[in-house]
């Protein structure tokens, strides 16, 4: 499979094509699922043969030039595709996953049309495609070709509804919000290419490494004009408000695309280009700073949210705010792991969700839910183990991950990193009270919809059922992962033994050394030894003691006999925060008085004045009106009398003889 | 008389006989209303201007050697002469036309065509 790596996304994109034509035609749904489904299943099968075989040769990078895409000028840039340590992690688990969702849409989605399951499925195989070609692409067009993608399949699969208005609206908002971030992104492509002259990954890292004073002001530019891109789609402040409307799509879409791998792209264009935030002290502080103001922002949102999607949505913001918190203190490695964990655990949770909603007939609201443990066994089970992973509970996958991030967190305002270590050590506390919140909403989310006595009636409880084996083996699978899929990235210096923290090794050879000593990248790569190990396992404490501190005021607040009583007191206790965190601080209102309505009153001041007054009457009618009026006035010069006319041509001609006289 | 004798017309007085001549056409075109009497003055118009060529063919010719030279203006009247003789072809028809539309050919009640 290695030497055809384009056959990963082609399957895919053959399947939507496929779909596309099928959905016209409204063919038979089991048709559609083969297809589908099949794409998908193929295009694992291609990837995994892929790694099977790299695993299995010398080289680290395996770069695939099939034609020349664009060649003008100097700018020549190949449509190439590459295989390398970050590539191969993010191919194993996208594909993996969305066939699991895959699987499972099949099940979800069984109510509607024939044209609109094909639809579904259209757009699902299109957005594979364009997640592949993103994390395989070698260079940053062909990246951007993803990136775009990803972010349009977005668009259709919020507005899949498009029935409702809110909907198509939700759709509308992820992509316009999105091309904010894009725009950043595509100035830093220009940037890259106007300081390096190629596009090439290859190239420019290399380069860039080794000169790392010569290039440490372009890189400054370049890393954060990414990182505003990457800030638009992976959803962080201030252009996070995208997300959580985004869950008017079908609830496996905000698993696949929404939770597990597109919203991830941010933080994976972080990790590709580390070499540029390595060179940027800056840059890397911003980054920093983002994702750990995100981190505990969108948490203390969770906190009171009572759609399970809306809760699953803010915590979804919130761990990408550790993902960037991670890149911003130069751990790349864990950045990267817990993506592969998150993509384990928010999936799992938002099949889960899927499952509830399924099961009570479209109903979202988790204060009409309670006590589902008793009719969906497997469901509860699983989402349990993937809440237990998110909360940071140990063995379960998201504790390690998480645990990685916060000890360098630490280490980075321990060692003083880059001379900002204040600002670090402020967030590594901000980012330990987000992990109390983060065990405090999802077990909340546990207990409200999956314990207690069920509050939605008896209607509904009669047609309470656990989903279809379609759902709940996907389910099954990554809850087993979200358990044990921590042991990835073991910690394995807290034992003596590096060797066990298979990711990082694994990882090692995308950090690239740079050229000389450099302050920010020295102390980046030293982080993981900065503290002793008696400070290390301390920290595995505090997380571990953060972690079950939140489960047990869920658990005292949300569950037994005076379950709700606690919340409802503490509500009107502090009726302004309650307010404040429940109307999600105000910030889409905000937006839309600061932002939307100044620039729709400009569009209506252009359309009414500009265009209207002084376009069409003044300029156009009026031109056609001054032409009527000087017509009007000029034709009695026509007398029809020839004499007349005789006379006008004799007089000029004796005119232009006198003047030429 | 011998050749000697013989005192050639200077040519500007040539040109003033054609600018007289001009001058007699357009008045005659501008104050005449008979379409025939304009016709007329239009053929003077055009014979005055016939008048100035072969004046200066005449004056030009001292200088060139060769005949070709000397003939520009005197080729230029022939064609004068060919497209005048068109022209005449083409106004008489029209005056026929009005006449037949009108009764008469005063250009002064040819006047339908104006705003």
């Amino acid at each position: 499979m290695l030497g055809s790596l384009w056959l990963i996304p082609i399957l895919c994109l053959a399947g939507a094509m496929l779909n596309l034509f099928l959905g016209a035609l409204k063919a038979p749904k089991p048709l559609v699922t083969v297809v589908g489904v099949g794409s998908i299943g193929a295009a694992t099968v291609a990837a995994y043969g892929a790694l099977w075989e790299y695993l299995h040769q010398p080289y680290a990078q395996i770069i695939e030039r099939y034609f020349t895409w664009i060649s003008a000028g100097e700018i020549t840039v190949n449509a190439s595709l590459q295989l390398d340590p970050l590539s191969a992690v993010m191919v194993a688990f996208v594909t993996f996953v969305g066939f699991l969702i895959h699987v499972y849409s099949v099940g979800y989605m069984h109510s509607e049309s024939e044209a609109g399951y094909a639809r579904y499925f259209a757009y699902l195989n299109l957005f594979m495609f364009a997640m592949l070609l993103l994390v395989l692409g070698s260079n940053l067009p062909v990246l951007f070709v993803g990136w775009e993608g990803v972010g349009l399949c977005s668009y259709l699969l919020i507005g899949y509804y498009y029935e409702q208005a809110w909907c198509a609206a939700a759709g509308s908002k992820a992509f316009i919000v999105n091309r904010i971030g894009d725009l950043g992104f595509l100035l830093a492509i220009f940037a890259t290419f106007a300081v390096f002259g190629s596009v090439e990954f290859s190239e420019i890292f290399s380069t860039a490494a080794g000169h790392p004073h010569q290039y440490a002001g372009a890189a400054t530019i370049i890393a954060l004009l990414l990182f505003v891109g990457a800030i638009g789609k992976s959803a962080q402040i201030p252009l996070y408000v995208w997300l959580p409307d985004a869950m008017a799509g079908p609830t496996p879409v905000s698993a696949l695309i929404h939770a597990a791998t597109m919203v991830t792209a941010g933080v994976y264009i972080v990790a590709r280009c580390n070499v540029f935030f390595r060179l940027s002290p800056t840059a890397m502080l911003v980054v920093a700073v983002v994702g750990g103001v995100t981190a505990i922002f969108a948490a203390t949102i969770g906190l009171v949210q009572n759609d399970i999607k809306k809760v699953l949505a803010y915590s979804t913001v919130s761990q990408l705010g550790y993902m960037f918190l991670a890149a911003g203190v130069g751990a790349y490695v864990a950045a990267i792991f817990h993506v592969v964990t998150h993509a384990f655990f928010k999936a799992c949770l938002f099949l889960g969700s899927g499952s509830v909603i399924h099961a009570s007939s479209g109903e979202q609201d988790m204060t009409r839910m309670g006590g589902l443990r008793k009719y969906l066994p497997t469901t509860y089970w699983t989402f349990l183990a993937a809440t237990l992973a998110i909360a940071g509970i140990p063995i379960f996958a998201g504790f390690f991950s998480k645990d990685e991030i916060l000890a360098r967190t630490f280490a980075a305002g321990a060692t003083d990193l880059n001379g900002y270590g204040d600002i670090y050590r402020v967030l590594w506390y901000l980012a330990v009270a987000g992990a109390l919140l983060t065990a405090f909403y999802m077990f909340r989310a546990v207990y409200m919809t999956f314990h207690g006595a069920f509050r939605g009636g008896e209607e509904a409880e009669h047609h309470l059922h656990e989903s279809p084996r379609s759902m709940t083996v996907p389910l099954i699978v990554l809850g087993f992962l979200s358990v044990i899929g921590g042991f990835l990235g073991f910690p394995g210096q807290l034992f003596h033994k590096t060797g066990w923290n298979l990711i990082e090794n694994f990882l090692h050879p995308v950090i690239l050394p740079l050229g000389e000593a450099h302050g920010a990248a020295a102390a980046a790569e030293n982080g993981s030894h900065a503290v002793s190990l008696g400070t290390e396992w301390l920290l595995v404490g505090i997380s571990v003691a953060v972690a079950v501190f939140g489960w047990l005021i869920a658990r005292r607040f949300y569950l037994g006999d005076g379950a709700f009583a606690l919340p409802r007191k503490l509500a009107d206790r502090l009726p302004l925060i309650h307010k404040l965190l429940f109307n999600k601080y105000w910030i889409d209102e905000m937006y839309g008085a600061l932002v939307i309505k100044p620039i729709h009153q400009t569009a209506i001041f252009l359309w009414r004045v500009v265009d209207e007054l002084i376009i069409d009457t003044l300029v156009i009618n009026g031109a056609a009106f001054t032409v009527e009026l000087t017509g009007d006035v000029l034709r009695f010069i026509q007398t029809g009398n020839v004499r007349n006319y005789a006379l006008a041509v004799a007089a000029a001609a004796l005119a232009l003889a006198a003047v030429l006289w | 008389m011998t050749p000697a004798e013989l005192v050639p017309v200077p040519y500007t007085w040539v040109l003033a006989l054609s600018a007289v001549l001009f001058a007699i056409g357009v008045v005659g075109v501008l104050l005449r209303r008979n379409g025939i009497a304009i016709f007329l003055s239009l053929e003077i118009m055009l014979n005055s201007a016939n008048l100035a060529f072969a004046a200066f063919a005449y004056r030009f010719a001292a200088g060139h050697a060769t005949a070709a030279a000397a003939l520009d203006g005197q080729i230029f009247v022939f064609f004068v002469i060919a497209v005048a003789a068109a022209e005449a072809a083409v106004g008489l028809a029209i005056f026929i036309v009005l006449h037949r539309l009108k009764d008469s050919i005063d250009v002064d009640r040819a006047n339908i065509l104006r705003w």
